[in-house]
């Protein structure tokens, strides 16, 4: 009995904390959706408002006509980028941990151990580096030197290698090329299929971590008309848009709703893969 | 035996076709690149659209020294290993109370795929974009963290307070995006650690007798050790290069450099100013150095000391039956 009071009591604690938590989620981003309905004077007067008011359109106008924020632009660029790396990344790391997986080479073992310790390097420590390069073959504006990079994957790949070796049974494999099927064909018609769940979860990480990314598009693209949505955010903080809230929370917004929308979709399978990803890890 | 070693021999040469792309990726985009990065800290490489570079001919090391004695790098450096400890030791903490809540099958919490859900969203969302979201928050003169102050009394001069002109504040501020930001994912991984333990242990226990304390301490925690210097080493090399929030909520690193990290640092030397790219590489490669060495040593410290030992006793055993074959061996063979 006074067990059952105890455990009422500490279950009332944890719900009000697991609430007050939820309100911390969920409140930044409703100030922001709702000012970004109401004018820069409402804001001023006060900038906490629960409720919508009217001037979104006016925000707009504000925002398509002054400054250099661009949501359509950033917005294609940003799709462009993130689409085409998360296509190499899964597709190019799912093929590498078939030549793991399936094939026996000598180096193979080798090389499994190199994936592992070339995991853990970051970006910013090389970026001198990439820079010079790619300022040397006057790529910088190039989409193009965002994307490629994505092909070696190295957390993807040791994450795909653990996933195939108890779904991709080699005797498949095997039977495929007693059919006469070719090695590249076996691999696109009969491997990718049975590895989709894997790429899933990988693929929505990787685009959403693409599209998130500030650092490197930030040193590369210098043009305006290349800029990716994160670059586009950071303008906001520009002089242009110092008096106009209104405008400012209207340019947030633009970013993070369709960015909430995806996750709520898919939260469940994203959720998940969080997990899944530090337990095979 | 023979037939499929030869098998073996002849798909072999995919195994390498298949790792080309990736190879040639890395070669040039990652692996060159640290050369190159490395290479420039002992050059003179600096300026805007300037590639030419030359060996230093005086000191090769000047950019190294230059860089570990110039105050505004160490203040960077203070900062950045500042702001993460202050925001891991919170985040992991929250974490594994509410990982101990939501595993615990005594107290069973509804909806707790629904708070995960809601804890995890902040971490989806362009860091960019937060970053300015709450710079507008704790706005000067009139941002929502203020009209909350005035409306609810907290703020007893009346006056608005223009934040970011504390150091401690920024600091702060920046320390609890991190730790918003991140709690969620720390959590949703503790709990699949701990559900990854064997239920069996945790019914004995309760079976023992053992109280809600004693079982997180002596069984949870022991069992989740992998977990926890997963989350320890990834947390640990994202904060030694948290760039996009201490870069973008206050302007110009605020009062005293107070949000200056050591990438934030490295951008500002390699992509502002005078360009002086021979100093980035120089830092880049000594943070590079650090994060090797406290990765290297968090494995040390961290690794399963009983599984060294069982693997040790396995390799024993095996070598003995090993052994214990080859004596049989030559004992028929007599």
């Amino acid at each position: 009995m006074l067990d059952n009071k105890e455990t009422k009591i500490i279950k009332i604690f944890i719900y009000i904390v697991c609430i007050l938590l939820t309100v911390l989620s969920i409140f930044p981003f409703w100030i922001m959706i709702v000012n970004a309905t109401r004018s820069t004077n409402q804001i001023q007067q006060h900038a906490v408002s629960l409720i919508p008011s009217t001037y979104l359109m006016n925000n707009v106008k504000i925002i398509t006509e002054k400054g250099s924020f661009n949501a359509m632009v950033g917005f294609k660029n940003s799709i462009i980028i993130s689409g085409c790396s998360t296509l190499c990344a899964t597709y190019f790391s799912t093929l590498t941990a078939y030549a793991i997986v399936v094939y026996d080479w000598k180096l193979k073992n080798a090389f499994f151990s190199f994936v592992m310790a070339i995991m853990m390097i970051p970006a910013q420590v090389t970026m001198i580096g990439f820079y010079q390069m790619v300022y040397k073959i006057g790529m910088t504006n190039n989409l193009l030197m965002l994307i490629i990079p994505s092909v070696a994957a190295p957390s993807m790949v040791f994450f795909m290698r653990q996933y195939m070796i108890p779904s991709l049974p080699l005797e498949i494999v095997q039977a495929a090329r007693i059919d006469g099927a070719k090695e590249f064909f076996t691999f696109n018609v009969i491997a990718l299929p049975i590895m989709k769940p894997a790429i899933a979860t990988q693929a929505i990480f990787t685009f959403v971590s693409s599209w998130n990314n500030l650092f490197t598009p930030m040193v590369l693209l210098t043009k305006s008309d290349k800029y990716t949505m994160p670059i586009m955010v950071s303008l906001l903080k520009g002089d242009i848009y110092k008096t106009e809230y209104g405008s400012i929370y209207l340019g947030l917004t633009l970013t993070v709703l369709p960015l909430i929308i995806v996750y709520l979709f898919l939260a469940k399978y994203i959720v998940a893969g969080v997990a899944l990803g530090s337990v095979k890890g | 035996m023979k037939n499929k070693n030869n098998i073996n021999a002849k798909y072999a040469k995919f195994g390498y076709i298949f790792v080309i792309p990736f190879v040639v990726v890395f070669l040039i985009f990652s692996f060159w690149p640290i050369l190159y990065t490395t290479a420039v800290g002992f050059t003179d490489l600096k300026g805007l659209g300037n590639t030419n570079m030359h060996l230093l001919k005086d000191d090769i090391f000047a950019n190294f020294k230059n860089v570990l004695s110039s105050a505004t790098f160490q203040v960077s450096i203070k900062n950045t290993v500042k702001m993460w400890v202050l925001n891991f030791i919170p985040q992991v903490l929250l974490a594994l109370l509410l990982a101990s809540w939501f595993t615990d099958k005594r107290s069973k919490v509804a909806g707790e795929g629904f708070f995960k859900i809601i804890f995890y969203m902040p971490n989806i969302i362009t860091a960019a974009t937060v970053a300015i979201l709450f710079a507008s928050l704790f706005g000067y003169p009139m941002g929502p963290v203020n009209d909350l102050m005035t409306r609810f009394g907290l703020n007893r001069s009346g006056e608005p307070i223009n934040f970011f002109l504390s150091k401690g504040v920024a600091q702060g501020v920046v320390i609890f995006i991190q730790t918003w930001m991140w709690y969620g994912y720390t959590t949703i991984n503790i709990i699949a650690g701990v559900n990854g333990i064997s239920p069996e242990i945790f019914e004995s226990a309760e079976v023992d007798g053992a109280t809600r304390t004693q079982t997180f301490f002596q069984i949870t925690l022991p069992n989740i050790k992998t977990i926890m210097l997963f989350i320890l080493v990834t947390s640990l090399i994202g904060g030694l290069n948290m760039f996009d929030i201490p870069k973008l909520l206050v302007t110009n690193s605020g009062p005293d450099n107070a949000t200056k990290t050591t990438s934030v640092f490295i951008y500002d030397q390699a992509f502002s100013g005078s360009y002086l790219y021979n100093r980035a590489g120089a830092a880049s490669m000594i943070m590079f150095v650090i994060i090797v060495i406290l990765s290297a040593l968090l494995f040390y410290l961290m690794r399963d000391k009983d599984e060294v030992a069982l693997k040790k006793l396995a390799k024993k055993q095996e070598k003995m039956r090993a052994a214990e074959l080859k004596a049989q061996e030559l004992l028929k063979g007599v």
